[in-house]
């Protein structure tokens, strides 16, 4: 009885779905007026399994950003709808989701994933269907990409900004620890290429598996090569690990990093002085004094009473679907080619980070970053402030994907003799 | 190469891989039941003790709690389910990989992606340039009287006797007056309060999460392959040797060298070695005594 039930209205779902999909289509094919288009989001964010944590403010964010445009009419006069599974944290549904998103639901545009291991798993089926594609997470870099909108700062903007803080304050000697994947590798890479161009050497470098939870030995390695600082490129539950065990062991040499606290929120979670004398470079953190972003942090916390935090990543979702419904009411239509052509026209943003804008040639954000400093209370302090354009691409690679298509991603390596290791 | 390093990075890896096994091998050395939930046990044992310390506890009381929690769970769990898969391999592997995910997944939802973390007490230990957390260094010691006490409990009482003849003959065991089912029951309590101890021992140093239980697993499983059929004795040779294999190429080549080595060394002695450690040791002891 039941069984038929669910058979009968999972058949109208599924024509309803249908229906739907073929409007959208239809509003592709004729760039119709406003008011006649369904407009249709895909957020695709993890709310279980391994990155639940950074994953569930990006969700949050998202249907914060699409409840305001909600009020305020939607985008060409039609309330937006959303196709929004949690994709588990779990790379093969994460592919068979993004085909879902595009093959059925026929998403206008699509948020999706927390690691750069996720995104390449989908990058080449966004590609094949030439599908717009924000990827929102802080990341290694280099990704030149016709359908892929970069939103989050790269390395070398988050390592750019506190870097050359550290060197100014602390002194010349980097000994940097790395989580092994490609994001940790690259990362680590862009260290030394920095180091190099503000006079600094990386005396040492460690490369640590993303299951390894005791760090004994890497913080006896890191006092015997005495650094002036430490550059800790950490990702995960696993090695959240480090830093208690670092201040359990009396290691309290200044440490850097683009990974932790701005992402995973760590200096709420542990018992201070647990992340004492941790510097990040970031393009956002909920305690950034502004009115601005106190305000947007009030109108989360009142949608969300029970969050926990709003990283980096959940800022360039909101941000991102903002500006992408005014590229939207620009071009009149959600036709994709015509939305991505006029992103790449290049967009100022009125971002809760501050006023940033977007690189249109290389699909980036010239990003407010900022120096943030924890203290032995796991008070957050802004240290230093500065605007930071994506350079990698735009600069040193040459990427203009308003000139040339090509779904490509550069490493430092072919660019820099310092980031490449094999040469050392 | 530091000699007290190196003796520092061997006390933790030993209490490592003896308290992530220790549970897992009591369960299945006694009973053939593979635990495929034995993470998320230790998870919820630190769990228990992590949400009693911020309620206030002190510290070993919350471990206590923690211990206790899991026990009892370890009760329900028995009673309910797992005593329904006795002399059952693949279908208890396949229902307590299940009970994994849903206390996985079920911690998640009551107590979201993170809780307020402890930190590690009793500081540090000084020697030169180096220092080492005394809260890690001191696990040994707790690992070895963990050792002891089973080792006490299993040989030298009358509940070890008679768990051990429902083990090797349940049938005459049963002839005898023993009441086989619930020295079942008891031995799987024990196994799980030795995996809520190892949650509560590591849960102010490591990081309290839904999936914490995951990063005991590996090390879990493969010291109770390598160690083989003799629980105590097993699990205690299995520390000892990925403990000083883990150390040394840890201390040499860095943390990946040492991952390698371990699985490496799991590798040879699961194809040299088809009975473990302990089956070398009994053969071993076989000869000399033959001779």
């Amino acid at each position: 009885m039941s069984g038929k039930r669910s058979g009968l209205s999972r058949r109208s779902f599924l024509a309803t779905g249908g229906a739907i999909g073929g409007a959208a289509l239809a509003g592709c094919l004729t760039g119709g007026g406003s008011g006649e288009e369904t407009v249709k989001l895909g957020i695709i964010e993890d709310r279980s399994g391994n990155f639940a944590l950074n994953g569930t403010p990006k969700y949050n964010a998202s249907m914060l950003a699409i409840e305001e445009l909600n009020e305020e009419g939607g985008i060409l006069g039609n309330e937006i709808e959303t196709f929004a599974p949690d994709p588990q944290s779990d790379n093969q549904r994460y592919q068979q989701l993004t085909r879902q998103a595009i093959n059925e639901e026929n998403v206008d545009a699509l948020w999706a994933g927390y690691s750069s291991a996720t995104r390449e798993t989908i990058r080449p089926i966004i590609d094949q269907n030439e599908q717009l594609y924000f990827y929102t997470t802080q990341y290694e870099g280099g990704v030149c990409d016709s359908y892929t909108f970069c939103m989050g700062a790269t390395a070398r903007q988050q390592l750019g900004s506190v870097l050359p803080y550290m060197v100014e304050n602390f002194g010349t000697d980097i000994y940097t620890i790395a989580a092994d994947y490609n994001f940790g590798q690259l990362s680590a890479d862009w260290v030394r290429v920095l180091a190099d161009e503000n006079d600094a050497n990386v005396i040492g470098e460690e490369f640590i598996p993303l299951s390894v939870t005791d760090f004994g030995s890497t913080i006896n390695n890191i006092q015997d090569a005495d650094p002036d600082f430490v550059m800790a490129l950490l990702v995960g539950a696993n090695h959240t690990s480090f830093w208690n065990q670092r201040t359990s062991a009396g290691l309290d040499v200044p440490m850097g990093t683009s990974t932790v606290m701005a992402q995973g929120y760590q200096h709420k979670r542990l018992d201070p002085p647990a992340m004492a004398n941790v510097y990040g470079g970031f393009n956002y953190m909920e305690e950034i004094p502004t009115d601005r972003n106190q305000e947007f942090v009030s109108r989360y916390y009142e949608k969300f009473p029970d969050a926990a935090y709003i990283n980096e990543e959940a800022v360039n979702n909101y941000f991102s679907i903002k500006m992408y419904a005014r590229a939207a009411e620009a071009v009149g239509s959600t036709n994709q080619a015509d939305i991505i052509e006029e992103l790449e026209k290049g967009m100022d943003v009125s971002a809760p980070e501050g006023d940033i804008s977007l690189q249109g040639p290389v699909h980036h954000m010239t990003h407010n970053m900022r120096v943030f400093r924890c203290d032995e209370d796991h008070t957050i302090t802004v240290e230093d402030e500065q605007q930071i354009s994506e350079q990698f691409l735009s600069e040193t690679v040459g990427c203009n994907l308003r000139e040339n298509e090509e779904t490509t991603q550069y490493v430092p390596a072919d660019y820099y003799e310092e980031a490449d290791a094999t040469q050392e | 190469m530091n000699a007290l390093n190196l003796l520092f990075q061997f006390a933790d890896n030993f209490a490592f891989v003896v308290l992530a096994a220790v549970g897992l091998a009591v369960i299945f050395g006694m009973m053939g039941v593979i635990n495929l939930g034995h993470g998320e046990f230790i998870m919820i044992g630190a769990y228990g003790t992590t949400l009693s310390a911020n309620a206030g506890a002190p510290l070993p009381v919350a471990m206590a709690i923690g211990v206790l929690v899991t026990a009892v769970m370890g009760l329900i769990l028995e009673r309910t389910i797992i005593h329904r898969l006795y002399d059952r391999l693949f279908d208890s592997m396949v229902a307590t990989w299940a009970l994994g995910l849903i206390l996985t997944q079920g911690m998640r939802i009551l107590f979201g992606n993170s809780i307020p973390q402890v930190s590690t007490p009793l500081g540090n230990i000084a020697y030169g340039e180096f220092s080492y957390s005394t809260y890690r260094v001191l696990l040994l010691p707790v690992a070895l009287l963990v050792l002891g006490g089973l080792y006490v409990l299993f040989t030298r009482t009358e509940f070890g006797i008679r768990a051990r003849a429902t083990i090797q003959d349940p049938d005459t065991a049963r002839a005898l007056g023993v009441d086989t089912d619930r020295m079942y029951t008891a031995t799987f309590v024990i196994g799980s309060a030795l995996a809520g101890l190892t949650g509560a021992l590591y849960a102010p140093t490591l990081t309290v999460v839904p999936g914490m239980g995951s990063s005991f697993l590996v090390e879990a499983f493969v010291a109770v392959v390598v160690g083989g059929p003799s629980v105590l004795l097993g699990t205690t040779l299995s520390g000892g040797l990925l403990g000083t294999i883990d150390a040394v190429f840890t201390n040499l080549f860095g943390t990946f060298y040492g991952q390698i080595a371990m699985l490496l060394t799991a590798i040879v002695v699961i194809r040299v070695l088809s009975d473990g450690l302990t089956g070398l040791v009994e053969t071993v002891r076989n000869r000399v005594e033959g001779e």
